[in-house]
């Protein structure tokens, strides 16, 4: 080694500059290719949303449509006008927002208060419970279904929006008890130790100490479940029809049932429109979304 | 009346025995530390004296009055914790009155401690200040002074410095010393850190698998330790404990270790029980700070032992000899000049030995 002249050093210099360029170049290129790939779906949608159905027939999938034509967006969402038969989304958008916004609430709220008990408030058995509910992240949708169906039978509120309420609400528990356990493990006990001196109780302690540092974690679960129950189809086709469907279940039947000429334009703008909420969503909470993921851990 | 009485104190935590029957009492003003390795059952016994572990056996009295089953709020005390567990969401201003705010103490009243308190430990410049907006020391300080202010008869401290940095520790522990000097309340104080609990307590009780091994005074417990956990666990580096046989004489009781034939005379000692000392076996105890390279004292047993190894370490050096394949260590100043591998003249100090029954590894 001793031997290597300054020249040489300079080549390896030069050596490696080349190969951290190429393998940079090479980076880029695959991330443009993924990029490419998973945004053309969404090209495709909303490109065929904003054009004729005359359009449709005659260009291709990736033609460019002639102008800003957001008729087929009215019709998704507001119907034609006509009475039997036209179905379209708007009064199934609200429902579905009557539906996610109190289920999101509860799944979170109780999956909070889950979380600090497990972690904060040991009890005998409080590994079990944590287990059992564990558990129930891992049953599927389907298994479900038919003692749900009995249950909201019994309770008189199958096929309403209060119904839906519930299930999702009950199904989101396990999972947002386990977001929130997580996260409260990492929080030093010693702040319920040091808040009990100072005097304060259970629901103090929970809303004055440990919900205020809480932000990522609730953006987290929010996200989560917003997602989970916005898009599920499976609960909201089998539990509800007709008025109290949400929004989902409208999409799939308005897809299915026109009657005459397969109205892709339409179909590709009540598909946006039944998506934007979570978008939204993410667009909003999104910077949290990766900040609860990573940190975690709050220190005093 | 004792501030504060803990009697025949059990705790388990489902089959394992965390302390056993443990005693101890604390009178007005005293400060006492509970000193032991990790898992000895300190702090839960802290946590205990604070309400915020139940009790299996066994009573705790704070000012005569048996508070076993009051709820911590209710125990006039304040604790300091590890982690200093200071409300993440509030300011100073708030965590430091949070607990007078439950405790519907008056406004007028709070604003009055807040600015007492706050001025005392100067932190009144950071009462709006968030906790993740201060340094390690100011937090100690908001911690303490969160204490501080609900103006307890007990103040408890969870191991408040270990999270500190070396410099900070030192400093911090002078202010508590300080802090406990102008107000003079009784603290009991949890640490594993011997030098901590040497220079803040008047009281030092040593733990070890739950039970306490001595309860004393600093010096008591440095020189007079009462079994050979507690001398080992003092000092550093530790008591020298050397195993061999006493052996009586006439009037005359001396030392000897296993295949040797020094005898170190020991008439000098204050045996607790004199009798039954012949040919017993036990551990001769010599600090490293008690065995010199000079005569300094008419008494010093004079010996020679080979060195085997030197730590320097700035100011002094550790210097490691064999006594008959048994380790013994003692300080020196830095600037003496030891040969390695030579048998060296070593002193002895004998007023300052301890003796303990090798069997059952207590002061005799």
């Amino acid at each position: 080694m001793q031997d290597k002249t300054h020249s040489s050093y300079k080549q390896l210099e030069q050596k490696s500059k080349y190969t951290n360029m190429f393998l940079r170049w090479f980076l880029y290129f695959v991330l443009v290719i993924f990029a490419l790939y998973f945004i053309f779906p969404l090209y495709v949608m909303v490109v065929t949303s904003l054009k004729t159905m005359e359009e449709i027939r005659q260009g291709t999938l990736l033609t460019w449509p002639s102008g800003l034509n957001f008729d087929s967006w009215l019709v998704a969402w507001g119907g034609r006008g006509y009475g039997a038969g036209d179905t379209f989304l708007k009064p199934y958008f609200w429902n579905s927002i009557k539906m996610v916004v109190p289920a999101v609430f509860f799944s979170t709220f109780i999956g909070a208060m889950a979380g600090y008990v497990l972690t904060k408030w040991r009890f005998k058995g409080d590994k079990w419970v944590f287990l059992f509910l564990l558990f129930g992240c891992f049953i599927p949708y389907q298994a479900i279904l038919l003692p749900m169906a009995r249950t909201l039978g019994v309770l008189g509120i199958s096929n309403s929006v209060i119904g839906l309420v519930l299930v999702h609400t009950v199904y989101g528990i396990p999972f947002t008890t386990l977001f929130f356990r997580n996260f409260y493990v990492s929080i030093p006990s010693e702040l319920v130790k040091a808040a009990r001196i100072d005097g304060a109780g259970f629901f103090k302690i929970f809303f004055k100490i440990l919900l205020p540092v809480s932000t990522p974690i609730i953006v987290v679960t929010i996200i989560w479940q917003f997602t989970q129950i916005w898009n599920d189809f499976l609960f909201g086709s089998t539990f509800s029809f007709g008025e109290a469907a949400p929004i989902q279940v409208a999409l799939n039947n308005m897809v299915l049932s026109s009657t005459s000429v397969k109205e892709y334009n339409v179909d590709m703008a009540s598909a946006i429109i039944a998506g934007i909420p979570t978008l939204i969503v993410y667009v909003l909470a999104g910077k949290y979304f990766i900040r609860g993921l990573t940190s975690g851990a709050v220190k005093g | 009346m004792k501030t504060l009485k803990i009697e025949e104190l059990s705790k388990n935590f489902g089959s394992t025995e965390v302390l056993r029957k443990i005693n101890l009492e604390i009178d007005e003003g005293n400060f006492l530390v509970l000193l032991g390795p990790s898992g000895c059952g300190k702090s839960t016994l802290l946590n205990i004296i604070a309400g915020l572990e139940t009790i299996n056996e066994g009573n705790v009295h704070i000012d005569d009055y048996n508070v076993s089953k009051v709820e911590p709020k209710d125990r006039n005390i304040a604790m300091v914790f590890q982690s200093y567990a200071l409300y993440p969401s509030m300011n100073v201003r708030e965590n430091m009155i949070f607990g007078l705010k439950q405790a519907k103490v008056s406004k007028e009243k709070i604003e009055e401690q807040l600015e007492k308190v706050s001025k005392f430990l100067q932190v009144d410049a950071l009462l709006e200040r968030k906790p993740s907006q201060l340094s390690g020391g100011q937090r100690q300080r908001v911690a303490i002074g969160r204490a501080l202010v609900r103006e307890p008869r007990i103040f408890l401290f969870d191991e408040p410095l270990s999270n500190l940095d070396a410099k900070l520790r030192v400093e911090m522990r002078r202010e508590i010393k300080k802090l406990h000097q102008q107000l003079k309340t009784t603290v009991v104080y949890v640490t594993h850190d011997q030098t901590e609990a040497m220079s803040l307590g008047t009281n030092i009780a040593i733990m070890n698998h739950g039970v306490i091994q001595q309860n004393d005074t600093p010096e008591n417990i440095y020189n007079k330790p009462s079994n050979t956990f507690v001398a080992d666990f003092i000092g550093s580096p530790s008591m020298n404990l050397i195993k061999g046989n006493l052996k009586k004489s006439s009037n005359k009781v001396s030392f000897i270790t296993h295949g040797s034939n020094i005898e170190i005379p020991i008439n000098g000692y204050d045996f607790k029980e004199k009798s039954n000392l012949d040919n017993k076996e036990v551990f001769f105890g010599i600090r490293p700070e008690h065995i010199f390279f000079k005569k300094s004292n008419e008494e010093d047993f004079e010996i020679n032992l080979r060195a085997d190894l030197s730590e320097y370490i700035g100011h002094e050096q550790i210097m490691t000899f064999n006594f008959e394949n048994q380790e013994v260590l003692a300080k020196f100043p830095s600037t003496v000049k030891i040969d390695l591998s030579k048998n060296t003249k070593l002193f002895f100090d004998l007023t300052q030995i301890s003796l303990f029954d090798a069997k059952t590894e207590d002061r005799i």
